[in-house]
């Protein structure tokens, strides 16, 4: 069947089979690469995007599911804030090899967007469902909390 | 479930099925009537997904719930909490204000799994998929929840002392699906607690345990205690209930009523832990539940 949704800031339809999901979709037909495979089991929280602005995991989400819905993967996440995630998680050394930043970008996007000012307990237990495998906690929640300390949004 | 985790192609799910997305419950039931055991509900998809990717499930027909809008609610009655199949375990922290009568229900929506699953996995879906382990269960044993559930023909409810029945295995009928929950409200002087073991704690239990006491004058007038991953369903510990009642609420009495668990329960070994190991930690997660819900009596609840 034909899906439509909102990807990024943009109008897509594709072509889709049910038991595609939306991950496979996003990376193979769409040529979205910033959602990641990982464990394909919802473990690792890198296939994280926003859906209607929730995050959720792409790897457990049929591709029809997105019908009419609004999807934003890491690539789609502008603005000023984000630049300034961006900005600190560069400072920080939050990205090592890389492959969770997508996850852990949409994932601070999101908490930022959900409280304005997170204690680094919330910081840590809203990211529990993204697994780094550098092991570059720290640094990532350095990264969070400096956007914290400028303000965050404004 | 993930013991041949790097075996498996987790990757795609490797077999087609047909796609239904009903917009009303009549639509979903007459699915269900027509498919029976050849349909299966999605609604979250955090089990039933993973599942089908390693063909532990291979449904030829799948029934997506999640346009049936009037299925997600969280409400309280005068007597009675109802929960909507499709309400999400984030829509249960954020109905913290209802879901505060029932404290353990509250434990047990902060340690499953992270914001994402927790974003879209369903409180039905989580007994519907009737691990042994699944967080909600020991709550709902605990406090006395009953399941409506609904077939073409109408519905009934099943109390949930009886829904579980294996692992995997549900009392519901291949035509029938989960709309409701329902928990009754608790009455004053009474509280409860939910907790569990796990490496780190979206995991899933190794040993997990709810315990619900009402204390009139120091003595405990009702207790109700249910363990999750240390049997093939999740179970109540009628021993140690049996050594509560009448009793001083006491830590004391806590302590010589949990020792009797062992009789309830029959651990195995699995990726998780072994059943030595289960055997071992079940009094002591049995009397720290007690313990936590005693404290919050009279207290603040949460």
């Amino acid at each position: 069947m034909i899906i439509k949704f909102r990807l990024d800031g943009r109008d897509v339809s594709v072509e889709v089979e049910p038991n595609e999901l939306l991950l496979n979709v996003l990376r193979d037909k769409l040529g979205v690469k910033a959602p990641k495979y990982s464990c394909g089991i919802g473990e690792c929280g890198a296939c994280t995007v926003l859906l209607d602005g929730e995050p959720v995991l792409s790897c457990l989400t049929l591709a029809v599911d997105a019908n009419g819905r609004e999807v934003t993967t890491a690539s789609g996440i502008k603005g000023e804030e984000a630049e300034m995630l961006m900005k600190a998680f560069a400072e920080e050394g939050a990205v090592q090899c890389g492959f969770c930043t997508p996850g852990m970008f949409v994932m601070s996007y999101a908490l930022l967007h959900e409280k304005k000012r997170p204690t680094e307990e919330e910081i840590r237990e809203y990211l529990r469902g993204n697994l780094c495998r550098c092991t570059g906690y720290v640094n990532i929640v350095r990264g969070i909390e400096k956007v914290v300390e400028m303000g965050g949004k404004k | 479930m993930m013991s041949s985790l790097n075996r498996m192609n987790t990757r795609i799910i490797p077999f087609s099925f047909s796609y239904h997305e009903p917009t009303s419950l009549e639509e979903a039931l007459s699915l269900l009537s027509k498919l029976g055991a050849d349909g299966k509900i999605l609604a979250g998809g955090t089990d039933l997904i993973v599942k089908m990717k390693a063909r532990q499930a291979e449904p030829r027909h799948i029934i997506n719930i999640k346009k049936i809008k009037e299925l997600r609610y969280i409400t309280v009655d005068e007597d009675k909490i109802r929960i909507g199949a499709l309400a999400t375990w984030r829509d249960l922290e954020k109905s913290s204000h209802i879901i505060s009568r029932i404290p353990s229900l509250l434990d047990a929506a902060s340690v499953m799994g992270g914001v994402q699953i927790r974003n879209m996995a369903t409180i039905a879906g989580n007994i519907c998929n009737a691990s042994p382990a699944a967080d909600s269960a020991p709550p709902f044993l605990v406090h006395g929840a009953r399941v409506k559930a609904m077939s073409e023909k109408g519905a009934r409810f099943v109390p949930i002392d009886s829904f579980f029945i294996a692992p995997g295995k549900t009392a519901l009928m291949p035509e029938e699906m989960v709309v409701e929950i329902e928990i009754p409200l608790p009455p004053p002087s009474s509280s409860s607690a939910f907790l569990k073991l796990a490496r780190t704690s979206m995991d899933l239990a190794k040993v997990s345990a709810a315990a619900y006491l009402k204390v009139d004058g120091g003595t405990i007038e009702e207790a109700r205690v249910a363990l999750g991953a240390v049997a093939p369903k999740p179970i109540r510990a009628p021993s140690v209930e049996k050594e509560l009642i009448g009793k001083p609420a006491t830590e004391e009495t806590f302590k010589n009523a949990s020792k009797h668990v062992v009789k309830d329960i029959s651990p195995i070994d699995d990726i998780r832990s072994t059943a030595s190991y289960r055997k071992k930690t079940s009094p002591y997660l049995v009397t720290d539940a007690l313990l936590t819900a005693l404290s919050r009596i009279g207290g603040e609840k949460r």
